[in-house]
């Protein structure tokens, strides 16, 4: 057995429990609870006149009714904006039950509290509300351009309004440098809303206890300890007699770092109230129209370059669709316009976003948040330049990559977590080389001709990013080693099945010389660790990762002082293998960790056979000194902080071959490429599930999922069989290679893996079905039924243009 | 998404399903496999106060050789039906239907006649049937009577079922010469945006169309006469195509016309 985990492809340590039943997801905890439904607005945009309960307070089971008029301080209050940014000028966030005003479909009006959920449902439709409706703004153009307000105190709907300007570095302003530049190009894009999506809703189940006066809150989150510091400041409850825990939670991709909920602080406080357990489990279509979206923007671009593709100035104006609210300040839009750049000296750079109100379903990260529309832009960006050139694609991003003497690389713009955007490593011409291999991209015009002989229609898409992971501003991580030999590793961040339960067990396994079967993981659980931000932004690896290393070395010092002490030889001549303290080279003079764990704790009283050897009359310590050394603390264990001076920057590089179907206008994925670098890999065969799930989201993104709204604010498929979520069937093999250019920003070398699969593949795929089919694709995601439209405009139009990647 | 409640019926023979259904009057649904029913009544899209069980039964789970074609019973599911020799060896078309209709998970308790019940005209088996001029057998309080496709569709989810009666059985002739099913889903397993049977026989031919009306739409083409672009123009001008948040009505009726072809094509080499 090796304890050297750190790199291996450890087989999930989670899985039998979650793949045979024994998982414990938010609903089934609980099962005597009372249980939550909500009366949510039918309508995008009215003013609540009354609220008829008449028919339903008869219903058997019914428990509690209650409005917003019912909601005391503190709750009654708007919910907090989260993330605050001086360009956000008009940040606006929802009630946790709408006071005057509805402004999208979903927005929870009533609160219903009933023995059981059906009858929840039953008093929910028993309920009259009245409304008096309101214009309502849908549609970007048309918030900008409509009379109608979203927040009357709004004007224009604009919430935030946005420039950053990199300027050329003979000091010319981006616009001038374009004016002046050999060749410009100007275009529009428009990407759509998704949603995150998770398998399992949100869900909060609470239980008071009135003898200890404390609370317990079990949430499916990403962010336990904000939602306990939220309740806590929200309720009026010391913060120590609030307890938050996320349970097993079936993913997250960001809609669960959003906090608090209205439902995490309103059925906390019921539960309070009533002194009766509280449970309200989402149901999936309050999912689609009481959560949140991303992705849809508006980009008008400008860029102009020289005889080489080389991009001079780089001007772009954003439309960012915000939905209603802004809880999550414009963290989104602030990717975009800094993640846009990519792995690309930009000579020349402006952005310029407008965040915009409108009355649909607020907009906060998703998985890639921001980055696949800042993609989507640049990779467009060298698709066209390279067709107007006439040159192969990945010949114009070759020309335009930072190189890896130029690291770390300053781009001279502020990133989303407020720290300058420096780039710490990476090497992108070796990325493309290996990309390049991988898909055959020199041999595809060979393969493209060839299925044209049998009447098929293929082409090729290349894209590229750089994602900004790890964010700070802080994890920790605390490591006990108990006198059984066992290793407990807790850290404060959450767990949505990414697999760190493994993760974070290899890196102590390592650390500490035991077997990996000694250690447990604890996440997201406020009772093991108070302190923490939250599971988002690539972060979880590289913040609690380097948090549990670190606290590791503390305990792995201890330990051999300890052992030191006991064995009668130097620290630095002792090394702890398969568990064992031993002196190097002599493995006989040896001292199991369990041992060191008992006399690490002087003890009065014995509990077993084993704690005998730590009491009072067993110790042969020094008469002279204190049982527990000046400065020093009992126990074996450790706790220590990742706190980093700015984020680090993986990259990663996608191709794909897709083939279009000349009748049918059928887009297939023949062949889907990755090569991906995240630094030093933990845990290779994780790394690939996060790009497997990662690229099939972003296949859901590419050519099947967008939010349908009417003119009247109503989404129209807001249920999985009408909103295309892809089925396995839809996603092609996905072909991985690594490259590992170790973050010199932390002590394991490591970047963030979580959402690299999903950034690049609308660009990716464009690229490709323009390339088959020789017209502009610049609207994503693209059907069939849209490719059909398109190509009947482009022959009455006649503006074929016929795009290869060689000439 | 929970249901309102409702009265849960059991019987354990056709005349005691028939006489709940009857009691029951336009408050009664028939569950079968439910794969339709019940998430309209999560929803609360739809709201029975009596649903009637007939999984307890007897004798409705039949896949039976008849002259001239096969009979399936109201509790075959689509997995035994689409496995079934005897359906095969009567009529090929109904297992290369069935597998296009949604996925496994779904074909091993939903029902055949059951989503022919069901009339969605986006559904797979209501055009099989109305390909091959199939029946349904139906028995209500005043007896048995055999309902020919052309008569059973009526319109979205709507047949000429009547209220109290118990669809038991469809019938599904044999045919003469080929016959073949082609579709366009969104993605594996969906509703077809577009999709067409067809069958070619020496003296005639026809097409069945999925999603291009209220009910399926057959088209005689015989008089194409074996010029299967031009039966597809004759489709083309028969159908009238609605448009829906997954394709525009002039790509449903473009889609239709290339679905004609193959599949008049593949039916015509079978």
């Amino acid at each position: 057995m090796t304890t050297k985990l750190f790199g291996e492809p450890v087989r999930r340590r989670e899985d039998a429990r979650l793949i045979a039943g024994d998982g414990r997801y938010l609903d089934d905890l609980g099962a005597g609870a009372l249980a939550v439904a909500f009366v949510r607005s039918p309508h995008a945009h009215a003013l609540i006149t009354g609220v008829d309960v008449d028919d339903a307070i008869d219903v058997e089971g019914l428990v509690a009714i209650y409005t917003w008029e019912d909601l005391p301080p503190g709750v009654r209050e708007p919910l907090p904006l989260l993330i605050p940014h001086p360009a956000l000028t008009h940040g606006r966030t929802a009630y946790c039950l709408a006071k005057d005003v509805v402004r999208h479909v979903g927005e929870p009006i009533v609160m219903v509290v009933a023995t059981d959920r059906y009858i929840a449902e039953d008093v929910c439709e028993r309920i009259r509300v009245s409304y008096e409706f309101r214009k309502p703004v849908v549609g970007l153009e048309n918030a900008v351009d409509g009379p109608h307000l979203v927040h009357d105190d709004v004007p224009g709907n604009v919430g935030a309004h946005m420039v950053q300007e990199v300027a050329h570095r003979d000091g010319r302003a981006t616009r001038d440098v374009i004016a002046a530049a050999p060749h410009t190009l100007e275009f529009r894009l428009d990407v759509e809303r998704s949603a995150c999506m998770p398998m399992e809703g949100r869900g909060v189940y609470a239980r008071w206890d009135a003898d200890d006066r404390s609370l317990r809150v079990y949430s499916s989150t990403q962010t336990s300890t904000s939602v306990q510091m939220a309740i806590a400041a929200k309720l009026g409850l010391p913060l120590p007699k609030v307890e938050v825990i996320a349970p097993d939670v079936g993913g997250g991709f960001g809609v669960k770092i959003v906090h608090p909920w209205p439902e995490e602080i309103l059925v906390p406080w019921a539960a309070r109230l009533l002194n009766r357990e509280v449970k309200w489990t989402e149901d999936r279509r309050e999912h689609f129209i009481s959560s949140a979206h991303e992705r849809a923007q508006v980009q008008h671009v400008k860029v102009g370059f020289d005889d080489e593709g080389r991009v001079l100035g780089l001007d772009v104006e954003i439309l960012h669709d915000h939905g209603a609210y802004t809880p999550y300040g414009i963290i989104v839009p602030i990717i975009t316009s800094t993640q846009l750049l990519g792995p690309y000296k930009i000579g020349s750079y402006r952005v310029e976003f407008f965040s915009v109100y409108t009355n649909t379903v607020q907009v906060t990260p998703y998985r890639g948040a921001g980055r696949p529309q800042g993609v989507f832009c640049m990779e467009r960006t060298m698709d066209k330049i390279a067709q107007y050139l006439g040159k192969d694609r990945a010949d114009v991003r070759a020309a335009n990559f930072i190189q890896p003497d130029e690291f770390p690389y300053d781009q001279q713009m502020i990133f989303q977590d407020g720290r300058p955007l420096i780039y710490d490593s990476g090497d992108y011409p070796e990325s493309l080389r290996k990309l390049k291999d991988l898909i055959g991209w020199d041999e595809f015009p060979l393969m493209r001709s060839k299925a044209a002989e049998e009447g098929r229609r293929l082409g090729i898409g290349i894209g590229c990013y750089v994602e900004g992971t790890g964010v700070g501003p802080y994890e920790g991580g605390h490591v006990q080693v108990t006198s059984d030999g066992r290793v407990h590793v807790s850290t404060g961040l959450t767990s949505q099945g990414q697999g760190h339960e493994t993760v974070f067990a290899q890196i102590a396994a390592t650390e500490l010389g035991v077997p990996i079967e000694k250690v447990s993981v604890v996440t997201g659980d406020t009772r093991r660790f108070g302190y923490a931000v939250g599971t988002f932004a690539s972060r979880a690896a590289v913040m609690s990762g380097n948090a549990i290393a670190l606290a590791c070395r503390k305990v792995k010092e201890k330990a051999l002082r300890i052992a030191a002490d006991a064995l009668e030889a130097d620290p630095a001549d002792l090394e702890i293998t398969d568990g064992m303290v031993h002196v190097v080279g002599a493995p006989n003079a040896s001292i199991p960790l369990a041992t060191v764990a008992v006399l690490s704790n002087p003890l009065r009283y014995a509990f077993d056979e084993e704690a005998k050897r730590a009491t009072q009359f067993a110790t042969g310590g020094s008469m002279d000194r204190p049982p527990v050394a000046e400065g020093q603390e009992p126990g074996l264990e450790g706790k220590d902080y990742y706190s980093p001076v700015r984020s680090t920057f993986a990259s990663g590089m996608h191709a794909a071959i897709v083939e279009t179907d000349p009748d049918t206008a059928e887009i297939r994925i023949l062949r889907y490429a990755v090569v991906h670098d995240c630094g030093k890999m933990i845990n290779p065969m994780l790394v690939e599930g996060q790009i497997h799930g990662g690229v099939a989201q972003g296949v859901g993104g590419a050519l099947y999922e967008k939010m349908v709204y009417d003119e009247h604010g109503q989404l129209l498929n807001a249920s999985f069989m009408d909103f295309l979520m892809p089925y396995v069937t839809e996603i092609p093999k996905i072909e991985t290679d690594h490259l590992e250019t170790p973050s010199p920003l932390n002590p394991l070398g490591i970047k963030g893996a979580g959402e690299a699969g999903v950034i690049p593949v609308s660009a990716v795929i464009a690229g490709a079905v323009e390339d088959a089919e020789g017209i502009a694709i610049d609207r994503m995601p693209i059907s069939p039924s849209d490719l059909y439209a398109l190509r009947d405009s482009s022959r009455t139009s006649g503006a074929v243009s016929r795009l290869r990647n060689t000439q | 998404m929970k249901p309102p409640s409702f009265v849960y019926h059991a019987p354990a023979t056709v005349a005691e399903a028939v006489e709940a259904l009857a009691a029951a009057g336009a408050d009664g649904k028939v569950l079968a496999g439910g794969q339709s029913l019940i998430p309209l009544m999560n929803m609360r899209l739809a709201a029975p106060g009596h649903l009637v069980d007939i999984n307890h039964v007897a004798g409705l789970a039949g896949i039976t050789a008849e002259p001239g074609g096969v009979r399936v019973g109201a509790l075959a599911r689509h997995a035994e039906v689409e496995a079934s020799e005897t359906a095969h060896a009567a009529q090929p078309l109904v297992r290369r239907a069935l597998r296009l209709v949604a996925h496994p998970a779904v074909r091993n308790r939903g029902t055949t006649v059951g989503s022919i019940v069901h009339a969605d005209p986006a559904a797979e088996m209501p055009a099989v049937l109305a390909l091959l001029d199939g029946s349904v057998r139906v028995r209500g309080a005043e007896g048995e009577r055999d309902i020919p496709a052309a008569e059973f569709f009526t319109g979205p989810m709507e047949s000429s079922l009547r209220t109290g009666e118990l669809a038991v059985s469809v019938f599904f002739p044999s045919s003469e010469g080929g016959t073949a099913i082609v579709e366009m889903a969104r993605r594996h397993g969906d509703y077809a945006m577009a999709g067409v049977a067809a069958l070619v026989a020496p003296d005639h031919a026809r097409v069945a169309c999925l999603s291009v009306g209220a009910v399926p739409v057959v088209v005689d083409v015989t008089e194409a006469e074996g010029d299967w672009r031009r039966a597809a123009r004759l489709v083309q001008e028969q159908i009238d195509p609605e448009a829906d948040i997954h394709a525009t009505a002039d790509y449903r009726r473009h889609l239709t016309g290339v679905l004609t072809e193959r599949a008049l094509k593949a039916a015509a080499d079978a």
